[in-house]
């Protein structure tokens, strides 16, 4: 098993004819991920890689049978992208694009809720590197050889931290279910525990490592609820322990963070919730050998 | 990106938000000209930094004769002010504001934010403005009025009314405070704003309800579509080096230290800069080279890093996804001839073995690395001058 997709699930990508877009579908069907066409308004009927291209997310979802897309649409449009994608009833959207305005994504999340639980789209991103289930399929932009199959999930802001953590893990034989980027933006689509809950779900992941950074109030959220909830070990580290303190601007800001921003304040609640806490992001591989003796216990 | 008070006020006041009549001055004679054009007799002379804290740092100055306008702008102009906001550097002082200075009779704040908790707009006022607003809501939490505002619908005017009487206001006042809550908030919404804070807001002795301060901040990702706002950028309260990276899509920032960083990737750059001070150094600076970054743009990296005197060895760490190792490894090559101090590589990830090639095959003393912890212990000895292999 794994979380979010694998090599059943139908793919399309959103923005398909587009350099980066092609260059990582060709990566992304090469790894065995099931792409089954794609959506650029205006090329509707073509063929791009040897596969349908449709003028919206509907035509193609109603022809293909698609489940996920993976978005690779410009800033501007991203968050109208989103909306169609939801509303033509994609189960999961990851969207790698940087750069959207917060706003948008306020819109969008907003526009979320709009349908039941039940049957909400999960948004992974934007700003990530995607999600892969390692030997299965992949929706992103990652490097796929520095990810061997295990039971270890990953749970990351930052995507090459994430890649970073996967490759620490393969040089002392550990592998991955699945590994979700959830994005740097300070609005994102999904979060650490959203992901957390469907790893405790997963009969094959046995730990899951959380990977984040300064700013922002998920991994506190994150810690919390892992202390509360979860049976499986959890690995946590956050970067940014020398970042120095921003500029600041008025006092807005500082009103509204009760709980701690810094990464060493985030540290120090993952302690305290009960993670294993990575010394150093160099120590990402050896914490996570560690968990998993821990959860073989 | 950040604007200065009087453009905060000028954009406010096209959204219904009183304020003093007030003009920029860039010299004392100026100063004294837009006083006169603006009558009465009394002036606030206001230092314009993209900071708050001014009024304790002298940043704020009333005067009551043009000799005193005069005096005060010309101590402030060229002078550095160093506020609890501002960071111990301080910033210089290149333009002033004057206003007409108005009496009140109280002071109140006023302000919005994009709240990452709720991902909503929130809206906080208080009775008590002027003062570290922050301590007072961290000691007396239920002294702060909130509201959150839902996207679909917007600030509605019920929450502002719920507000202004919260700050018992009288009915004259209400109803000029529920116009600036509300244009407030549809400068936030309209410009893509990710602060904006009035503090004080004031209320008159005749029943005014007065913005005396504005802040602004914005949202970069959004300056595409706000032209108005982005010609409000001053460039000389920006870092050069941070303002010359941004033109080539990189992100960088100055630090004290004397390894130079090169990376892809925020989280990973922060944690490398974790994993040197771990192993004993100081990072120089944080740069993120982002994504598909072409091999110019890595040897623009390179100029950039050397520009700081301090840098005693460079480290290059790339994992690379949307990015390609060969690509990175090119322009590393590039800017390693005639390079004054120890390099340190490591590339991972899309195109690795290409990328190790064509830095092992390049002739140069390239140091190079395989892990994180490697490439931060050989950075660090680098910059002692110790001999590194």
């Amino acid at each position: 098993m794994s979380i979010l997709i694998d090599e059943t699930t139908r793919v399309i990508v959103q923005g398909f004819t587009g350099d980066k877009a092609t260059f990582h579908a060709k990566e992304m069907i090469g790894y065995g991920t099931s792409v089954v066409g794609g959506v650029t308004p205006g090329k509707g009927g073509q063929r791009h890689l040897d596969r349908p291209v449709f003028n919206t997310v509907k035509e193609a979802v109603n022809a293909t049978g698609a489940e996920a897309s993976l978005a690779f649409v410009p800033p501007p449009f991203a968050a109208d992208a989103l909306m169609e994608a939801a509303d033509a009833g994609l189960r999961l959207v990851c969207i790698i694009t940087d750069g959207i305005p917060a706003q948008d994504m306020m819109r969008v999340k907003r526009y979320l809720r709009r349908y039941s639980k039940a049957e909400r789209t999960t948004v992974v991103g934007p700003n990530c590197a995607g999600i892969i289930s390692a030997g299965r399929a992949m929706l992103g932009i990652m490097p796929g050889h520095i990810y061997i199959r295990g039971n270890v999930g990953i749970v990351s802001r930052s995507g090459t931290l994430g890649y970073e953590a996967a490759s620490q893990m393969k040089a002392l034989g550990i592998g991955v279910t699945t590994s979700v980027g959830i994005g740097g933006d300070p609005i994102n689509g999904s979060s650490f525990l959203d992901h957390l809950m469907l790893f405790e779900q997963d009969p094959e992941t046995h730990a899951v490592v959380i990977i984040g950074e300064i700013g922002g109030p998920q991994e506190a959220e994150a810690a919390k609820w892992v202390q509360e909830n979860m049976t499986k070990p959890v690995v946590g580290y956050v970067a940014g322990l020398t970042a120095p303190k921003g500029r600041r601007m008025g006092h807005a800001g500082a009103i509204i963070s009760a709980e701690g921003d810094s990464a060493a304040e985030k540290s120090e609640l993952m302690k305290a919730y009960g993670l294993l806490v990575a010394p150093s992001a160099a120590e990402l591989g050896a914490t996570t050998a560690l968990a998993l003796r821990k959860a073989q216990r | 990106m950040d604007i200065h008070e009087y453009q905060a006020k000028e954009l406010l006041s096209g959204f219904g938000v009183n304020v003093p009549p007030g003009g920029v001055a860039y010299s004392p004679e100026q100063a004294v000209y837009v006083a006169t054009e603006l009558g009465g007799w009394h002036w606030a002379i206001k230092a314009q930094i993209h900071a708050g804290g001014r009024g304790k740092a002298g940043g704020v100055k009333l005067c009551r004769t043009y000799q005193e306008v005069a005096a005060a702008a010309k101590g402030m102009l060229g002078s550095v002010l160093v506020t609890a906001q501002t960071g111990p550097a301080g910033k210089a002082v290149h333009r002033l504001y004057v206003e007409k200075a108005e009496p009140y009779v109280r002071a109140l704040y006023l302000g919005f934010v994009l709240d990452r908790k709720i991902e909503r707009i929130r809206v906080i006022a208080s009775a008590e403005g002027g003062v570290e607003i922050e301590e007072l809501a961290a000691r007396l939490p239920e002294t702060i009025l909130q509201q959150q505002v839902d996207p679909a619908v917007g600030l509605q005017a019920f929450q502002a009314r719920e507000l202004a009487f919260g700050l018992g206001l009288n009915i004259k006042q209400v109803s000029q405070a529920v116009t600036t809550i509300m244009g407030c908030y549809r400068a936030f919404r309209d410009l893509d704003a990710t602060m904006v804070e009035i503090n004080p807001l004031v209320v008159t002795k005749d029943d005014r309800v007065l913005a005396l301060d504005a802040k602004m901040s914005f949202d970069d990702n959004a300056m595409f579509r706000r032209p108005r706002v982005t010609e409000m950028r001053d460039a000389a309260e920006e870092d050069p080096r941070e303002t010359q990276a941004a033109e080539l899509g990189l992100n960088y920032v100055g630090l004290t230290g004397d390894i130079g960083c090169i990376i892809n990737g925020a989280g990973l750059a922060m944690a490398t800069m974790d994993v040197i001070k771990h192993a004993g150094g100081e990072p120089a600076n944080f740069l993120d080279i982002g994504g598909g970054a072409s091999p110019e743009r890595v040897a623009a990296a390179f100029n950039l890093v050397l520009s700081d005197k301090n840098v005693k060895s460079i480290l290059v760490n790339i994992f690379a996804g949307i990015n390609r190792c060969d690509w990175v490894a090119q322009g590393v090559v590039q800017a390693a001839h005639g390079l004054r101090v120890p390099l340190v590589v490591r590339l991972a990830g899309t195109n690795e073995e290409e990328g190790r090639r064509i830095i092992a095959g390049c002739g140069l003393p390239i140091i190079s690395a395989d892990t994180l912890a490697e490439a931060a212990a050989k950075a660090v000895a680098a910059s002692r001058g110790e001999s590194v292999r």
